[in-house]
């Protein structure tokens, strides 16, 4: 299985690509996970590759194996949704952040990102977001994603839930297990 | 016990497995995480130096005075550092050395795409290259031993793509070891011309004694013999990509990258049709098989540029076409919301300053629409150029500004800043004093009061150090009262001797806790504010800019230029 995080720096995909490992381990695969440090962190466009499988080489996906594209902002989703196979899924958090040149005006934020996004055969739009907010804090939007894409993609739901409460910190447990079951349920 | 690891961080468990005492580290895009790392282990001791060089430096008198020791650096410090590398390939070590490289082609985060097998080559040291957590870790080992065994540094080469990803590593217990004796001799650790002389017979020996033990370092390259048709030679992650493109080919993944194996390579090529060097930046392999009358396809196929994925390696071979992307505006990286640079850029483009600058976030001082910035060439080149351009027009210095990082000040601004007081420049440089160094995840440097493993240091004074110097005029502004900042800007230009100006405040990421937010009230659309570039002033489809309040920290330096005093802070 190959998972692609995409987003803005600073969103939070790191926490979600260790919640993966975790789920790649807990289920007895072998995975690798390539993140982005640096420069990309400070606001810019950022990706991180995980895969899960039997025997795994490359830590980076090629074009076009994506199972599950994973986008916390809309134009991150375009920007990346030709990795995806076919039949791949995308899930993607509603929220737009504009980048400089849009901010600045020189560029235009697409109008049409959401039916470009459509286009693809499996496309879920969940608002991440919001179901944070509702179960306490915004900061859990990546897990409130991670609960939506562990039943979009019939993943076994008991070794998430594991992984998430593994890779999260102590005090933070309950609101990210709520987080988790309320993008779990969005989809359901 | 297995784990799933960063490369860095398998890299600082090798060391410690490997019994090594001292790493001495200084920041850089892929390599920082392994000193961070490294830093954990209460038995290792781990330390931030102020550049490579030295950390380099303190590696080697650690190696000599008996204890296995570690740098570690990015590919452009090693240019720092390649002063004592090319001579502690003479002087050769006691205890074990490895300096890891992290190299970075794609250029994620860095100035240049430079390949570091080159120094190997041209130091003559051995140099190893892992694919994975897993290899990275024992190559370290095996680092220790060959040092050990043929008295020379080893060099660890690692790439972007290997640095930051993941795999498994099972993890062993450390091997305590006895410091070894140390014993003056002159002849070896204390280079001049008289001892240098027979030290460079010594590296040429060495060098012949490993390449003539090459085939008995069982393990190091690999040889995959699969496919009859093709073989391929590759290394690091090219080697993954390979196998995942091209399962049927026959394999020679490199893991001494210097010296090469070049006979075996020679053997592996009978068993084949065809050779082909899949190697990412220069034709390092290639040409030297070449040299020895191998034939191979390399460089004919690929770029000398940007990294190899898999992609890469089916365009070339099959001609395959790749999915085309959906048209999407590009997302440069921008300073943070609330960065304390923001404000000094926004002044220095106000007043058409010359900008020497320098490397670290204040780098995006560069991007539009701040736009400050003439120059980035290299760490504390921004003071050295700024010298550069009062020499080449008098004038210029009445306008040129070197501006430069608290990290990269201390790293080798200092330098420049005496040079331009010994010759009499009358220039200004500002040091952005954000009391971290930023760019690379906020690591401590000899300012900020702390060490690597958190302990409580001496804090190096910039005032006094500047003074120390030879600089008379030294001030200190606040880097978000812009109004202050403009003046001593203007005064400082105009004094007829160098001045230093500190603009101080703290990185906002180090902040932590709820921050107030700004907000926009009867906004006239006058767009002065959108001058500042803050990623959280968005410009409405009316003209009329709102503030992102997922974003905003509550600066104020919007609400500074705002010519209408609409933005008032909420909470
Ligand atoms: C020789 C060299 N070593 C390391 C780096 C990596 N690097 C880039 S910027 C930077 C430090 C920046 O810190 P500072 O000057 O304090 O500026 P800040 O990012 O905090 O604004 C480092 C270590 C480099 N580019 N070149």
């Amino acid at each position: 299985m190959n998972i692609l995080i995409v987003g803005v720096g600073g969103q939070g995909t790191l926490l979600s690509s260790r919640v993966l490992g975790k789920y790649a381990s807990l289920t007895g695969k072998e995975c690798k996970l390539s993140e982005v440090h640096g420069m990309a962190q400070r606001g810019g466009s950022v990706v991180t590759h995980v895969r899960m499988a039997d025997k795994v080489y490359a830590p980076i996906i090629t074009m076009g194996e994506v199972d599950v594209l994973i986008a916390f902002e809309e134009l991150e989703a375009l920007r990346w949704k030709h990795y995806l196979k076919e039949d791949g899924h995308l899930v993607v958090n509603s929220q737009k952040i504009f980048p400089m040149p849009v901010i600045m005006g020189l560029e235009k934020y697409p109008e049409d990102v959401e039916e470009q996004c459509k286009s693809v055969k499996n496309c879920h739009f969940v608002n991440a977001v919001k179901l944070a907010e509702e179960v306490g804090s915004a900061k859990a939007t990546n897990i409130v994603m991670l609960g939506a894409v562990c039943a979009l993609c019939n993943m076994d739901k008991e070794i998430f839930a594991q992984s998430v409460t593994a890779c999260v910190p102590a005090k933070f447990l309950e609101l990210n297990q709520k987080a988790f079951s309320a993008g779990y349920d969005s989809v359901k | 016990m297995k784990k799933l690891m960063l490369t860095n961080q398998a890299i600082a468990q090798g060391a410690y497995e490997a019994g090594v005492k001292v790493l001495s580290a200084y920041p850089g895009t892929p390599s920082t995480e392994i000193a961070e790392n490294a830093a954990k282990y209460p038995e290792l001791y781990a330390e931030w130096a102020p550049n490579e060089k030295v950390a380099l430096e303190v590696a080697f008198g650690s190696c000599v005075a008996g204890v296995r020791s570690m740098a570690c650096m990015k590919h452009v410090g090693l240019n720092v550092a390649a002063d004592p590398l090319f001579t502690g390939a003479y002087t050769g070590v006691n205890a074990g050395l490895v300096i890891v490289v992290a190299d970075d082609p794609g250029m994620h985060s860095s100035q240049n795409e430079q390949d570091s097998r080159f120094y190997a080559r041209s130091a003559h040291v051995p140099m190893l290259e892992p694919s994975d957590s897993q290899e990275a870790k024992e190559f370290v080992k095996l680092g220790y031993e060959l040092s050990e065994k043929y008295d020379t540094p080893v060099l660890l080469r690692t790439t972007t793509r290997i640095a930051h990803s993941q795999s498994v590593v099972s993890c062993e217990d450390r091997v305590e070891l006895e410091n070894k004796a140390y014993v003056k001799d002159m002849r070896k650790y204390a280079m001049m011309p008289a001892n240098a002389r027979p030290r460079h017979v010594v590296v040429e020996n060495r060098e012949n004694a490993l390449k003539s033990d090459l085939k008995t370092l069982n393990g190091v390259n690999k040889v995959e013999i699969l496919g009859k048709e093709l073989g391929v030679v590759c290394s690091g992650a090219v080697y993954q990509y390979v196998k995942e493109v091209l399962p049927n080919a026959s394999v020679f993944k490199v893991g001494m990258v210097y010296p090469l194996d070049i006979e075996a390579i020679r053997e592996f090529s009978k068993n084949v049709d065809e050779l082909l060097v899949v190697e990412e930046l220069e034709p390092f392999f290639e040409n030297q098989l070449k040299a020895n009358g191998i034939t191979c396809h390399g460089k004919d196929l690929f770029s000398l540029q940007g990294e190899i994925t898999a992609e890469t390696i089916k365009e070339k071979l099959f001609k395959t076409a790749m999915p085309v992307p959906a048209s999407a505006p590009v997302r440069p990286p921008v300073m943070c919301a609330g960065c304390p640079h923001r404000g000094v850029f926004y002044v220095l483009n106000k007043l058409k300053c010359i900008v020497t600058g320098d490397i670290g976030c204040y780098t995006l001082g560069a991007s539009a629409p701040l736009s400050a910035v003439d120059t980035v060439l290299c760490m504390g080149a921004s003071i050295g150029m700024a010298h550069g351009f009062s020499l080449a027009n008098p004038e210029y210095a009445k306008k040129t500004v070197a501006v430069i990082g608290d990290s990269t000040f201390l790293h080798s601004g200092i330098t420049g800043l005496i040079n331009c007081v010994y010759n009499k420049d009358t220039n200004t440089v500002m040091i952005l004093d954000n009391s971290t160094t930023g760019m690379t995840g906020h690591q401590e440097h000899p300012a900020t009061g702390k060490t690597l493993k958190g302990e409580d240091t001496v804090s190096v004074d910039l005032v006094e150090l500047c003074k120390a110097c030879g600089v008379k005029r030294v001030s200190v502004v606040d880097s978000y009262y812009i109004g202050e900042v403009e003046r001593v800007i203007k005064e400082e230009l105009n004094a007829p001797e160098v001045s230093v100006i500190i603009a101080r405040k703290p990185c906002e990421l180090l902040k932590k806790g709820a921050k107030p937010v700004a907000e926009i009230d009867n906004c006239k659309g006058c767009k002065a504010c959108m001058k500042l570039g803050c990623p959280a002033l968005v410009a409405g489809a009316d003209g009329k800019v709102s503030i992102d309040s997922t974003l905003c920290v509550g600066c104020m330096l919007c609400a500074k230029v705002c010519k209408f005093n609409s933005i008032k802070l909420v909470k």
